[in-house]
């Protein structure tokens, strides 16, 4: 608990928006990566109450909107067959596929159970031998760890009926993709900060370097977003660029080594497509030949399923900080909470979820506001 | 054969089109249960769009004193959480439901559907607290019914309680009562009843010291009307949490809501656990707390009356009533920016009660 109070300080906060108002004096566009730092600058209102001219590009991190369409209809595919139990983080269950969501399949009889941790998905093969229990398996380098550990013990105890359909990506190659973009505005970065307690900051050195752009690791709470900000700013104002950890209470320069090593033995490096951007390569993870027989996509054979995107959504352009996401059209109107178009719109880290709920009174439309009332408590 | 539903033809903003089965959101007290409502039950039982909806409906019989009328079904699980069980939680709800239109509980019925295999001994015990709880809320249970269906169908047991109240002459107390200028209070410290249940949720067991909140109201809702027979509106948070009841009353009213993050009391195990699980306080369900939407004038007196209540102890006031963006509940954030709340779409904790 002390660290949720001391890390919302509303006067050490004036103090840091004082301290910023002071250093800026141009316009600097900065991206926060993670989409649990999108949150909470939506949720507290931080973007608010920066200087006009300092821009926050919402980045994209939120290992929810990024996992391709394609892999959401191999999920689907499989929780729809039967004798699975197909088991998720929860925030995926509304992802829409193609032309469903895994709630729909779960409405529709499949065994669609969401878990906490995927060792409980471990726990559901063992005590359900007669199943094939499958786990998606999504993330950054955050969720890597468990996931890899889970086949690890799957391996252990023998179990031959457990797999995992992987999607994860990785934060250095997407940082590496935008900023070597020449369509991008992003003058520096906020890292991910949970990432890094993984893997450590020794991956943003050469990045920095090669781009000569301050990368600064960043915590969650809005006092680490404002100080990471700060310090970004002051780089950028004395025309410096260099790597910087202001989360040094939870991230080390090696990070967990023996976490890493656990995701090495496991997870190999490869090409990887991120939902509305494209093809990043060497941006994921797939199971390693050690591994290769807990790999669901071959278990299942699901490799011909036609997928497409909505044609309205622009989730792409938001991720990659080309728009907003109230600028979208379709915002508030053909896509909501309820009913999302795309990946950004659904989990309390997309950049579009952290604007329909938390938007601020400027970004209303009036269609958007209305909703049905009552209840029956 | 009835006449199929035009679905085209529904004008809400955030129609079911597309959804053609229910889902566990449904039940979740938010935008989708309210849709249900809307565009089902409403017009297949002739009743007006118009229709206010309230915790409980209120029945002209012809004498001074009106009749107030609710039911709600309880599907929790586990049956057994910190603080309390399925039973209690049956009985102290439609209690809440009744006192929330400022109506004293007369009479409740208690109906039970049962999944084969059982035990008996876990059904005494669940009726056993439902006894104990209907004696401190001073109702009796009436009537009631049992049923069975095949093992596997029930997750052991889900109860349905109805009740009727007597509502005192002089008393209207019901959303569209909310006034610009109002101030809204809180009845205590909020998420406790969702905490607790979801600590104990399997996968997902996690140690912690927090029990219920589950508490019957109407006491509390007779010491505030003694104070003062016109309390505009009172709610209880259950699923949907603050933010759902704060939404409903701004719609219902056609008035903004803005209030103060940080004088809604957040127990810190509350906040730990929301902030690890990725939820937000103010959508998470309360069982024994309630909001209430008074004149400025008295809500000093109501303020103090409510404090030296048992379950009326943390009252504070956490906003007001404001004829700015109508329907739209705003909140100041600690850090002085404002953010809107909206209504929780539903599935955030799904099976909370």
């Amino acid at each position: 608990m002390k660290y949720l109070d001391e890390f919302n300080d509303p006067v050490v906060a004036r103090q840091l928006f004082a301290e910023i108002e002071r250093i800026t004096t141009r316009p600097w566009a900065i991206m926060e990566v993670c989409g649990g730092q999108t949150h909470s600058i939506i949720r507290n209102g931080i973007d608010q109450l920066l200087p006009e001219n300092i821009e926050l590009i919402h980045g994209p991190g939120c290992p929810v909107c990024v996992t391709p369409v394609g892999m959401i209809d191999k999920a689907l595919d499989i929780a729809s067959q039967p004798g699975v139990i197909f088991c998720s983080f929860g925030d995926m269950l509304r992802v829409p596929g193609t032309s469903r969501d895994l709630f729909h399949v779960k409405s529709e009889g499949g065994d669609v159970r969401v878990v906490y941790s995927p060792l409980d998905a471990v726990k559901l093969a063992e005590d359900h031998p007669d199943r094939q229990v499958v786990f998606f398996a999504i993330g950054f380098e955050t969720t890597a760890p468990a996931n890899a550990m889970a086949v690890h013990q799957a391996r252990q105890r023998g179990l031959t009926n457990f797999s995992v359909l992987v999607s994860h990506v990785l934060v250095p190659p997407a940082i590496e993709a935008i900023a070597g973009s020449p369509a991008t505005r992003v003058d520096g970065f906020l890292a991910a900060g949970h990432v890094c307690s993984v893997m450590g900051t020794w991956q943003y050195g050469p990045l920095v370097e090669r781009h000569r752009v301050p990368i600064v690791v960043t915590g969650f709470e809005p006092l680490d977003v404002l100080d990471g900000i700060r310090r970004v700013i002051a780089q950028l104002e004395s025309g410096t660029a260099a790597l910087e950890n202001a989360y040094a209470r939870v991230v080390t320069d090696a990070g967990n080594v023996a976490a890493q090593q656990m995701v090495d033995d496991v997870f190999e490096v490869c090409d990887r497509r991120w939902r509305g951007i494209g093809e990043i390569p060497l941006s994921g993870w797939r199971l390693s030949a050690r591994y290769g027989d807990f790999d669901a996509e071959t278990r299942f054979d699901v490799g011909a399923i036609d997928s497409s995107e909505s044609a309205l959504c622009r989730s792409g352009e938001v991720l990659q900080g080309l728009i907003k996401p109230h600028e979208c059209a379709a915002f508030g109107v053909e896509c909501t909470p309820r009913r999302p178009l795309g990946a950004t719109m659904v989990s309390g880290e997309g950049a579009c979820a952290a604007y329909h709920q938390y938007r601020g009174l400027d970004v209303i439309r009036p269609t958007a506001v209305s909703g049905p009332r009552g209840d029956d408590d | 054969m009835t006449e199929p539903i035009d679905i085209g033809g529904w004008s809400c903003p955030v129609p079911l089109r597309g959804q053609d089965r229910v889902v566990l959101g449904h039940g979740g007290g938010g935008r989708l249960s309210a849709e249900l409502i809307e565009h089902i039950f409403l017009p297949a039982f002739g009743c007006s769009p118009e229709a206010e909806l309230h915790d409980s409906a209120v029945l002209d019989v012809g004498a001074a004193e009106r009749v107030a009328f609710s039911t709600d079904s309880y599907v929790v699980r586990p049956l057994f959480f910190p603080g309390g069980c399925i039973g209690d939680l049956a009985v102290n709800g439609t209690v809440n439901d009744l006192a929330m239109s400022g109506a004293r509980p007369v009479a409740l019925s208690a109906g039970f559907i049962l999944e084969e295999g059982l035990p008996i001994e876990l059904l005494g015990r669940v009726a056993h607290e439902m006894g104990a709880a209907a004696r401190r809320a001073d109702v009796r249970i009436v009537t009631g019914d049992t049923k069975v269906v095949d093992a596997g169908l029930a997750d052991g047991l889900y109860v349905n309680t109805a009740g009727v109240g007597v509502i005192p002459e002089g008393v209207d107390i019901r959303p569209s009562r909310a006034r610009a200028g109002d101030v809204v209070i809180l009845s205590g410290p909020i998420g406790l009843h969702g905490i607790a249940v979801m600590s104990q949720r399997e996968g997902l067991e996690f140690g912690t010291e927090i029990n219920t909140d589950s508490a019957p109201l109407h006491g509390l809702v007779a010491a505030m009307l003694a104070v003062s027979t016109d309390l505009h509106v009172l709610r209880d948070p259950t699923r949907g949490g603050v933010a759902a009841s704060l939404c409903e009353i701004a719609a219902a009213a056609h008035l903004g809501i803005e209030f103060e993050e940080t004088r809604v009391p957040v127990p810190p195990e509350v906040a730990a656990a929301c902030s690890f699980l990725g939820l937000d306080p103010l959508g998470i369900a309360n069982e024994g707390r309630l909001v209430a939407i008074v004149a400025p004038g008295i809500v000093d007196e109501v303020i103090a009356a409510m404090q030296a209540h048992e379950f009326g102890r943390g009252a504070c006031v956490i906003g007001r009533i404001v004829e700015d963006h109508p329907g739209v509940v705003v909140a100041r954030t600690a850090l002085g920016a404002s953010r809107i709340v909206d209504m929780p779409l539903g599935e955030q904790l799904p099976r909370i009660c």
